[in-house]
């Protein structure tokens, strides 16, 4: 049994006041997430990942389709019992401490009044918020009301954990955290599905990831089958102005600079090409991944969803 | 009720009480001081009369407002902060959600009416020096008051539930100020024949009655409040919130939380 099984999901808004025309937010969706997976669900601003998760939440209702979740349907008490839940950007009841919201969220989640206070309590220390029980959250930064969106959602022990964005708006140190947050859930055996167009995070995290862009799902699997046809890139810069004949059948681009060299070129000649500069003596200065295999696949799934829907754009007009 | 109404009820309280929505007892007991103090120096015979009617007045006139300035909020606020996509992601109904809130302002007005009742008795006692056998309609008439606070958080809740906050206070202030002439309307249709008796009978049954709540004027002259009155305006009442809740949380359980 799959922790989440999407069954078609489609969504369509009205948009316009007086003449409402359709808006296609979620083309029908098929997907399925095994239990104790951390799932990736990625895509571009507006690609359709909040809505996807709304719909899941039971937010928004869909067009069709319909979906699972530990295999009850959407609108079961019992299954909202079982996940927990980050909105992107989350804003909370900004009038109460971080230790009356967490106890509030308990109490709907039907945590027993016995363990409440002593889960509330652990669940502050493990976000980081200890000192910061009692200060009510319209003092919190930005970082520290991510920390507590992260509490509520993990709070009551569920067993599938949905983010949307979670590292959104996160300093280096507060990504960092956020990282070792969901390492730490998935170690504790948790499904996580969470939504983001860090790719980095996705790539550090993820069993697999599905890339989403105008509400359609443009591949899915483990990341080493989809980046298996694709490779990253790399920037190597050199002193001087040669490029030597054996970097040249690299299929490399290459801009001369001053008194250097810039080449980019495939991650997968890395080596030939240091030793081709190692052995014509050319000064190395810098060498810098450009960008990973899952960047190539998301930017060639993400470019191709584009092209399509201008070419049928085009295709309509004609 | 379920455990999860009085959690989300006790939260809506809690929030009213830290916006300060109960810094209007402060503006309420010095007017009443005030009027005490002054009707004492400027009028004879007349001084409970006039404490009795701008007290009630003032308690009715307050509790409407907070009804319909926080009601029109309980839900949109909700939406447009998104603090409610925690709520809802959790095992609680949509119309528990609506209930709670409908309990949480329902209990601050019901607080906040029993402070100022404080407030109005003892600007009577000052006045008046003792009380009387007749004051005991005053707790009836604040009753009453508190009967129209229900309906008019009930309507404001059900405005809120699809308006924005500016439209559902329009809708709701409508309401109020249509609700108190509602016998005028019911005058009218009895005066009417054919389709316009029952579009007329039919907006009077539809639109809340509020002037049979307001015995502000009776009770201020010491007239007598029937036993029967009080029952058919606590049925009528509590069925008339009962249904605008119900139709609130229909459409609110529909609604698609953009």
């Amino acid at each position: 049994m799959p922790a989440i099984e999407i069954l078609g999901l489609e969504k369509t808004y009205s948009v316009g006041f007086w003449r409402k025309r359709p808006k296609r937010a979620l083309l029908p969706l098929h997907l399925k997430v095994e239990k104790g997976e951390v799932f990736g669900f990625l895509g571009p601003n507006g690609a359709g990942k909040s809505t996807t998760l709304k719909l899941l939440m039971g937010l928004v209702f869909p067009t069709s389709g319909s979906a699972k979740i530990l295999d009850m349907d959407l609108d079961d008490p019992r299954m909202k019992a079982r996940i927990g839940f980050l909105p992107e950007q989350p804003y909370f009841y900004d009038y109460l401490t971080g230790q009356e919201l967490l106890n509030y969220y308990a109490q709907l989640s039907g945590v027993p009044g016995k363990e409440r206070s002593h889960r509330v309590a652990t669940m502050l220390e493990r976000v980081g918020l200890k000192d910061a029980a009692n200060v009510q959250l319209r003092k919190f930064s930005k970082g520290m009301l991510q920390r507590v969106g992260i509490a509520q959602a993990i709070l009551h022990n569920p067993e599938v954990v949905f983010l949307d964005e979670p590292m959104s708006g996160l300093d280096p140190m507060g990504r960092r955290e956020v990282r070792e947050l969901m390492e730490q859930l998935k170690h504790e055996g948790k499904t996580v599905f969470f939504s983001t167009h860090i790719l980095s995070d996705a790539e550090a995290l993820c069993d697999r990831v599905a890339v989403i862009n105008k509400g359609e799902l443009r591949g899915v699997g483990a990341i080493s089958e989809l980046t298996s046809t694709v490779q990253g890139k790399i920037e190597i810069v050199w002193r001087g102005t040669a490029i030597p004949a054996a970097l040249k059948n690299m299929n490399a681009e290459f801009f001369v600079s001053g008194d250097s060299v810039r080449a980019i070129l495939p991650e997968q000649q890395q080596e030939a090409a240091l030793e081709t500069l190692q052995r014509e003596r050319l000064h190395l200065i810098s060498l810098t991944p450009l960008s990973t295999s899952l960047e190539e696949y998301y930017l060639q799934k993400v470019q191709q969803a584009s092209a399509n829907a201008t070419q049928t754009a085009a295709g309509g007009r004609a | 009720m379920s455990a999860r109404i009085a959690y989300i009820a006790s939260n809506t309280f809690r929030e009213a009480v830290r916006d300060r929505v109960l810094y209007n007892l402060i503006a309420f007991a010095l007017l009443m001081s005030g009027a005490a103090i002054l009707v004492g120096q400027v009028s004879f015979g007349i001084e409970r009369l006039v404490v009795v009617n701008l007290g009630l007045s003032a308690v009715s006139l307050f509790g409407i407002v907070i009804a319909i300035f926080i009601g029109i909020g309980l839900v949109s606020k909700e939406i447009e902060k998104r603090t409610l996509y925690t709520v809802l992601s959790r095992p609680v109904q949509r119309w528990e959600f609506i209930v709670g809130k409908f309990f949480g302002l329902a209990g601050t007005l019901a607080v906040n009416t029993f402070l100022m009742a404080i407030g109005v008795f003892a600007a009577l006692l000052y006045v008046s020096r003792q009380f009387h056998g007749t004051d005991g309609w005053i707790a009836v008439a604040l009753y009453f008051s508190i009967l129209q606070f229900l309906m008019m958080t009930a309507l404001a809740l059900f405005f809120s539930s699809f308006a924005s906050p500016l439209m559902a206070a329009v809708f709701a202030f409508a309401l109020f100020v249509i609700g108190n002439f509602s016998e005028d309307l019911r005058g009218f249709a009895a005066m009417t024949h054919g389709l316009q008796r029952w579009l007329a009978t039919g907006a009077a049954y539809l639109l809340p009655n509020f002037s049979a709540l307001n015995i502000i004027t009776s009770v201020a002259h010491e007239q007598p409040v029937s036993s029967s009155l009080i029952f058919y305006n606590t049925i009528y009442a509590l069925v008339y919130t009962a249904m605008v809740m119900a139709a609130g949380v229909l459409i609110f359980q529909r609604r698609n939380l953009k």
